[in-house]
């Protein structure tokens, strides 16, 4: 009956993984500025599709991967300068139907210039798997756990030891008291958008040679990462990347133990009945939502 | 604004419905006007959620697939008549909302978005998942042609004339509610769920109202949707169409009953216009996506409510007047509601 | 003198309005754009490649072909919609289409009504079994495909089969096709699993399937999910044979596989190994014709798809040429008697009964070494 449990535990956690940075991302735009930035998952697409590309031009992997991951963030910035500040003080549901329209235009724009192939990335340390008890490991799977650990320890040294992480817990409090306490709140904006595209990119980057990537990637990952967000509660980085985890590892054990079929169905039954049951996430507080 | 100004709108907009099919260039157009009903209808029935009542629903395609396939199943597996299959579907699309609405509506903001969006897809794997009853993600063939009374609808024009005569009824409901003690009630939830509730308005009842209405509203869409089409399959009721229908809300306008008809105009015919950049389509629907958003933050309506407002001043301070010719129809601009 | 002039003016203007003010309009429903565009843009492509080819040579009955094309965006309404205005506003005498399986059953039913025939270029049987007078497919059926693969099972003594599937039109066809071969060719069923077409991950579904300890396992999908499929098998250290469908029969499978497609099997077309068939093989002039065309001018690799475009036309053009006219009705009655048609797909005979004219020689079994499909005697 057993037969497999540590394998579909390794599997879920690896996806997991997927969900939990682009979780982390939603995350850090929320915090700052309480939007639901849809354009989330075309953020780790193009992580790994610049990486694709980058890499096809000759640059050596590592080089290829910095400098998609500088793309990415820099077009976060873009993003928020072009289309999310000037809309200034906007009903949230208006900024959502902008972020839905950047993503279709950030989508639009990579499938015009690199088509609609999938791409692979090769792995970082060879693609030997690695036994564990009963589970068989691929490397790089190790590679994104430790990433996703070394990117979660950065945030809470982040916001927790430095004057630009405490201006953005800031504006996340209360955005009029932090623009009076002289925190450009504007700045910070752009700052989580940056942010926000960082993480996505390395996300696509470190995963692409596990999941493949394509233009239309972003989707699916948007939708699983704003789960994510919500099964760990909105607004708490480390709730996000848990409900990441839990996401992957349900749907792997549903696909295991129930049906493959009803495996997505399987995730979002629990994550409602949790809804129905605690309204704001596991680790959410009771007045973390702001729309 | 007075009683016989709305009337004035309805009659209009009946005028405005009836006339369109002449204004079309070919057949093949009609088609597009018929889809251009049924997602109208839909998006009135989920304004009335998101825009009066201020509950966001991200599964909304759920319920407009629920009672396709349930006519579709009624009708061409259970081999019943259409008459039957029509009220069927309805009625196990309001029922399902019925269903989750207690819980469901719980749940604020985001959490209500998940929770909606969660049930859509659930409900869209079922879709797919249960090719006994759906026939899979390969389709639902076989569904009959519209027939009531006797009479079938198989030309396109008849049919056409049939989705806007429903969609003109639900707009006259709609007003009704809109107007009535309940809508009040709905904006009053909107504004502040304490203060409607330290009023005396009986909340849970009212949000399970609003949204077993808009699940009838994708409902009746639904089943006639299955029985123009006469074939469904899962793509068609997945998480983008919920993502579209929010978009044509709040695109035409919240809160406004000729919003979600322009809005549902609008974008089911704006990738008819793009055809001729071709692959350049995507791009110019996103832009104009995001354009419309920053420029007419009220939607549609709003933004033509406030050119119209300007050209007045223009004109009353120039008279010369000019009229722009070929306003589509429904996207009347001083018909703010 | 003047008369003479108004003469030559009346000539020119009668061949100017018979050759290029009288097009013969061949409608085309494609899914250029959206999740089918992987089938979708190759038979774009080889459809415009094969028109200018035909105006090359001076049209049909002397008058060019036009082809109006409308992308679906791999979704069954805008199919529906393109095919009505293909037949309500363009007024064109055949239709190619559609790219899916979802699409042209959506579509399929208004052909006889409109009396003008389809040729499809997506797989499903539904689509000509029963036969419906005015429609055609050029895709070889899902049958014909786990035939040959059940074939070969059969060859190596195999008795347990486990069969993985994508979740989307393909794999279901061909999920139902092998739930009733594989039992009715006295083989046992073990396990049957399914993925999602965005799934990243299949290690869940195989390792339920190994416990299942089946002799082979066939996956049935279409890219990226077989490459993912076949990257879970080599991670797990899975030694049980794998067959994939001809799904993936195309370079891009290998690409994204890497090692780990090294000794996969398939059933593919003869496009993909037309250089090892012998010269005798009916169709290797033209495979190879194909493939240096389409390489030359796009730049990319030929695929089997790309190949139902060229098939489709070229039907079309053969039916217009044998009936001597663009009569629908016309064009239909000539295409129910095409007969040893080579194409890229395989050698066609429509019958009144058959109206995909492909049996399973239209397959040759291929294994993937070093990087390359092979044919397996």
């Amino acid at each position: 009956m057993l037969f497999g449990a540590p394998q579909y535990l390794v599997s879920g956690l690896t996806v997991g993984a997927t969900y939990g940075l682009t979780a982390l991302g939603f995350t850090m735009i929320y915090n700052t500025t309480g939007i639901i930035n849809f354009a989330q998952g075309e953020f780790v697409m193009l992580g790994g599709m610049l990486s694709v590309v980058l890499l096809k031009a000759g640059l050596p992997l590592p080089l290829a991967i910095l400098a998609a991951v500088l793309c990415s963030a820099l077009a976060g910035c873009l993003m928020e300068r072009a289309v999310i500040r000037p809309v200034g003080r906007a009903a949230p549901v208006n900024l959502v139907i902008i972020t839905i329209g950047v993503s279709i235009l950030v989508r639009g724009v990579v499938m015009l210039i690199w088509g609609k192939d999938t791409f692979a990335l090769p792995a970082f340390s060879g693609a030997k798997p690695l036994r564990f008890l009963e589970a068989s490991v691929q490397p790089q799977s190790l590679w994104v756990l430790a990433i996703t650990l070394l990117v979660l320890g950065a945030l809470k040294l982040f916001f927790s030891r430095t004057i630009h992480g405490k201006a953005m817990l800031a504006c996340a409090c209360e955005r009029k008291a932090a623009a009076l306490m002289g925190i450009s709140v504007e700045r910070m904006a752009m700052f989580s958008f940056g942010m926000s595209g960082f993480l996505g990119a390395v996300g696509g980057a470190i995963l692409t040679p596990i999941t493949l990537t394509s233009y239309d990637v972003g989707v699916m990952l948007g939708l699983k990462g704003f789960a994510a967000c919500i099964l760990g509660g909105l607004g708490n980085p480390f709730g996000a990347a848990a409900g990441g985890l839990i996401l992957g590892v349900l749907e792997s054990f549903g696909a295991g133990f129930i049906s493959s079929a009803y495996k997505d169905a399987f995730a979002f039954i629990v994550l409602l009945l949790l809804l129905f049951v605690k309204p704001t996430g596991l680790f959410g507080g009771p007045k973390s939502d702001r729309v | 604004m007075a009683v016989s100004a709305r009337s004035l709108q309805l009659a209009v907009f009946a005028g405005l419905l009836a006339a369109a099919p002449l204004a079309l260039p070919n057949d093949y157009y009609i088609n597009i006007l018929i889809l251009c009903c049924f997602n109208a209808l839909i998006v009135m029935g989920l304004n009335l959620l998101m825009g009066y009542a201020g509950q966001v629903s991200l599964g909304h395609a759920a319920f407009f697939g629920l009672a396709a396939y349930t006519t579709a199943f009624v009708t061409a597996t259970a081999g019943l008549p259409v008459w039957a299959g029509v009220p069927a579907g309805i009625a196990v699309s309001a029922l399902v909302a019925w269903l989750i609405a207690v819980p469901t509506l719980k749940l604020q903001g985001n959490y209500l978005a998940m929770a909606t969006l969660g049930f859509g897809i659930i409900v869209s794997i079922v879709f797919n998942e249960a090719v006994n009853i759906t026939g899979g993600p390969s389709g639902f063939v076989g569904i009959p042609r519209l027939k009531l009374l006797g009479y079938a609808f198989t030309s396109d024009t008849a049919y056409y004339y049939l989705a806007a005569g429903v969609l003109w009824l639900a707009t006259l409901v709609s007003r009704r509610i809109i107007d009535s003690r309940t809508g009040r009630a709905l904006r009053a939830i909107h504004v502040s769920e304490q203060a409607a509730q330290a009023m005396g308005v009986d909340i849970a009842r009212h949000k399970r109202f609003v949204f077993v209405l808009s699940a009838v509203y994708a409902g009746v869409a639904g089943t006639l949707y299955a029985h123009h089409l006469t074939f469904v399959a899962p793509s068609s009721f997945g998480f983008n169409f919920s993502v579209q229908l929010i978009t044509m809300v709040v695109l035409g306008g919240m809160a406004s009953l000729w919003g979600a008809v322009a809005g549902a105009f609008f974008l089911t015919s704006l990738p008819e216009f793009l055809r001729v950049f071709e692959e350049m389509d995507i791009l110019i629907y996103g832009a104009m996506l995001v354009a419309c958003m920053m420029f007419m933050p009220s939607g549609l309506v709003g933004g033509l409510g406030k050119l119209a407002a300007w050209l007045k001043r223009k004109l009353t301070a120039n008279p010369t007047p000019g009229q722009k010719p070929g306003q589509k129809p429904g996207l009347k601009a001083d018909s703010r509601g | 003198m003047l008369r003479i002039l108004g003469l030559v003016a009346a000539a020119v203007l009668w061949a100017a309005q018979g050759f290029a003010a009288d097009p013969i309009k061949i409608g085309a429903v494609v899914s250029v754009s959206g999740p089918a565009s992987f089938l979708g843009e190759p038979e774009k492509n080889t459809l415009e490649m094969v028109k200018e080819e035909i105006n090359a040579k001076g049209g049909l009955l002397g008058r060019p072909v036009e082809l109006v094309l409308y992308d679906d965006e791999s979704d069954v309404n805008k199919a529906v919609l393109a095919a009505e205005k293909l037949l309500k506003k363009d007024g064109v005498c055949a239709v190619v289409g559609a790219t899916t399986s979802g699409s042209t059953l959506a579509i399929m039913n208004k052909f006889p009504a409109a009396k003008v025939p389809l040729v499809s270029m997506s797989a499903a049987e539904k689509i000509v079994t029963p036969v419906n007078p005015f429609v055609f497919k050029v895709a070889p059926s899902d049958r014909h495909a786990a035939g040959r693969i059940l074939k070969h099972v059969k060859a190596q003594g195999y008795k347990n089969i486990a069969i993985l599937s994508v979740s989307d039109g393909f794999g279901q066809a061909g999920r139902e096709v092998l739930k009733e071969l594989v039992p009715a060719q006295g083989f046992t069923l073990v396990a049957d699993e399914v993925f999602g077409p965005k799934d990243t991950d299949m290690t869940a579904q195989l390792t339920k399937i190994a416990d299942a300890k089946p002799d082979a396992i066939i996956c049935w999908g279409t890219n990226p999910g077989p490459a993912v499929v076949a990257r879970n098998r080599a991670q797990l250290g899975m030694k049980t044979p794998l067959y994939m469908s001809h799904g993936v029969a195309s370079k891009k499978f290998i690409e994204l596989a890497g090692e780990s497609a090294e000794g996969l099997m398939l059933p593919a077309g003869h496009l993909i190994v037309a250089s090892q068939l012998p010269d005798s093989q009916p169709q290797k002039a033209l495979l190879m014709a194909y493939t240096a065309g389409y390489q030359e001018r796009f730049k990319s690799p030929v695929s089997t798809f790309g190949g139902h475009g060229w098939d489709s036309l070229k039907l079309l053009a053969k039916a217009i040429e044998t009936a001597k006219s663009d009569k629908p009705e016309d064009i239909r009655d000539a295409l129910e008697k095409v007969a040893a048609f080579p194409g890229i797909g395989g050698v066609f005979t429509f019958t009144p009964t058959d109206h995909n004219g492909l049996d399973e020689n239209a397959f040759e079994m291929v294994v993937i070494q070093g990087g390359d499909w092979k044919i397996l005697q």
